[in-house]
């Protein structure tokens, strides 16, 4: 087991990794931008390094600077947390050439699905169904591009296979849109990703989003646990999030998640990962997996009693994973009202000091969040400032749970989404179960039409 | 090792302010030396003789400075100004181990000048002086892991 390991992450994510560390007796190493001097888990740190300005190239994205501090530190893993350089390959590889674990997967994992056509590539060899669409990359040939939307079916969706977390793709319903559009795509994709290649996919009209998380260690081992509805989103920004999926036959994800830890055994995964999928009418569709740890783990750790940071560390480290498949039982169910620094319904980011943080807590209750009273939020980052996870014996008693938990949370001095997440928890078709991923700005945009 | 990757080492070195760069990659081990101008190399005779006195209070500040982020904030810094690190690493005061440091307190410098080395991922880096002036203290000890931003020297 190492004996120090440093966090190369901020927010709630670098409490978490810290606490799961303590509890291993793991002494903390954390990296901060000048801005983030006062965090929480800064002051709580055996060791912490300043390695930069308040901008994230300069500090959370700077490879050298995170390196030289674990170098300087003797630090022996790094652990990545979520965003930033998490799922960057050649960082996991600089830190491994540099003599420290990557708490991670494989840097060539890391490459294989970050590019989207190679993921879904990997994923047809392994028998995992993914969304019917172009084999592989489209041709630069417009008559094939043509051609290949034909024989998907319109509507299709044109995406990036350098993007992914709802970047780089558009919409096509006609065909006399078509060919302009792939132009745009392939455009915006060199500029975002340097990768102008794009393929396609049949656009599903009503879908949600379920998704599987899986453990996989150095020896082969495979299970999968449980899985997630993140299907409330805003523009790809997923706001809250469940375990397990509310109306879906057991069978089915039962089939998926097998098919999943197959699949991490097949391309000899190692560490989290997330596999995505779009579910329409009884039919799982594999569209990205992600390879790091995700916001929403604690609803699987939830149901499931299984720490998953814990077991990135335990994995990284060279342990045999002990979980047998029928060892994991998911009972209950939880729900994560994700907390951002923002209006709750024009959005705009709302930065500054909290003058007031007062947490909800009992039975069920539990509170990511690295903030607290005094606390300046600062405005050069994501906003969100903490998660909010109810857990109770079904789906209703979360509901319950969480509502009440909502009334009590008290954030002053910002603005933030709580009025929204309230509404949500007494919206009717929340509350029956199964809304797909459009439901929530179909919903936001119903409701500007009625103030307007 | 191939020579694209030599003319790359050697690009780097010429570009940058790094003085002497040492490459090991399995079998082959590649040593770049940069010939530089080094000016404080004939002032520092001149200083050696006056710091004697100076360096009494400057071993005294660098025991009294031993945790690392207290220096600044503990002792009363003298007027002039800060010199920060920009990057995190590990700070030495002199070029190699054997050599004398770039600065001792007391000297005057000018802008330009080197004050001192921070390594980071076994490239040593040269820090300049942005300002002329004198070496009024040094903050951190030879061999002192440094952050982003850390206070290094104060010059007046």
């Amino acid at each position: 087991m190492f004996g120090k390991i440093l966090i190369a992450n901020r927010g709630e994510i670098a409490l978490r990794i810290q606490r799961a560390c303590r509890e291993f007796g793991i002494r903390t190493v954390v990296v901060h931008s000048q801005v983030d001097a006062d965090a929480k888990y800064v002051k709580l740190a055996d060791e912490s390094v300043c390695i930069g300005p308040a901008a994230s190239k300069d500090s959370y994205l700077n490879i050298p600077a995170i390196i030289s501090a674990a170098e300087v530190t003797d630090a022996e893993a790094i652990h990545p947390g979520y965003g930033f350089l998490s799922e960057n390959a050649d960082f996991a590889e600089r830190v491994e050439r540099s003599g420290f674990v990557f708490i991670g997967p494989r840097p060539e994992s890391i490459r294989m699905m970050g590019d989207k056509v190679s993921a879904k590539r990997a994923m047809v060899e392994a028998g995992v169904p993914t969304v019917p669409g172009s084999d592989g990359a489209l041709a630069e040939d417009p008559r094939e591009v043509v051609r290949a939307a034909r024989a998907i079916g319109y509507p299709v969706i044109v995406k990036a296979a350098g993007g992914g977390g709802g970047r780089g793709m558009r919409v096509v319903h006609t065909e006399a849109a078509l060919l302009s559009a792939v132009t745009m795509t392939r455009q915006e994709a060199q500029a975002a990703f340097g990768n102008p290649t794009v393929y396609m996919e049949k656009f599903l009209e009503n879908p949600r989003h379920i998704e599987i998380q899986v453990l996989a260690d150095q020896h082969r081992n495979a299970v999968w646990l449980g899985e997630r509805d993140c299907s409330m989103q805003r523009r790809h920004q997923k706001i809250l999030e469940e375990a397990p999926a509310p109306g879906i036959p057991r069978r089915g994800v039962e089939r998926i998640g097998d098919r999943c830890a197959e699949a991490c055994r097949k391309i000899d995964y190692r560490g989290a990962g997330t596999f995505e999928f779009l579910y329409e009418n009884g039919e799982f569709f594999f569209i990205e997996m992600n390879t790091r740890v995700q916001v929403e783990h604690p609803v699987t750790e939830m149901v499931t009693g299984i720490d998953i940071v814990q077991y990135q560390i335990r994995i990284a480290a060279g342990e045999r994973l002990t979980l047998r498949q029928r060892d994991i039982v998911t009972r209950g169910h939880a729900i994560e009202c994700r907390i951002n620094a923002e209006h709750p319904y024009n959005f705009t980011p709302s930065p500054g000091r909290i003058t007031a943080w007062h947490p909800p807590g009992g039975p069920g209750v539990r509170v990511d969040s690295h903030v607290y009273t005094g606390y300046l939020v600062p405005p050069n980052y994501d906003s969100m400032i903490g998660k909010l996870i109810c857990y109770g014996e079904n789906r209703d008693q979360a509901i319950a749970r969480m509502r009440i938990a909502l009334s009590e949370a008290v954030v002053e001095g910002i603005s933030t989404n709580i009025p929204l997440q309230r509404e949500l928890m007494m919206d009717e078709k929340f509350v029956q179960g199964g809304t797909s991923i459009h439901y929530l700005e179909k919903r936001l945009a119903e409701k500007k039409a009625n103030q307007g | 090792m191939d020579l694209r990757k030599l003319k790359t080492l050697i690009d780097l070195v010429a570009e940058s302010g790094i003085a002497e760069i040492e490459v090991t990659e399995g079998e082959d081990k590649v040593r770049i030396v940069k010939h530089l101008n080094v000016p404080a190399a004939v002032a520092m005779p001149a200083v050696t003789m006056a710091s004697p006195a100076a360096l009494a209070p400057a071993a005294a500040s660098a025991v009294g400075s031993a945790p690392a982020s207290a220096p600044a904030a503990t002792a009363e810094p003298a007027a002039g100004q800060i010199v920060k690190s920009p990057m995190v690493g590990t700070f030495y005061r002199s070029p190699s181990p054997d050599s004398k440091p770039f600065v001792e307190i007391g000297q005057t410098v000018k802008a330009g000048e080197t004050l001192c080395i921070i390594e980071a991922m076994k490239l040593l880096n040269e820090i300049e002086a942005e300002i002329g002036g004198t070496v009024r203290e040094i903050l951190v000890e030879n061999g002192q892991a440094v952050e982003y931003g850390q206070a290094l020297f104060v010059i007046g």
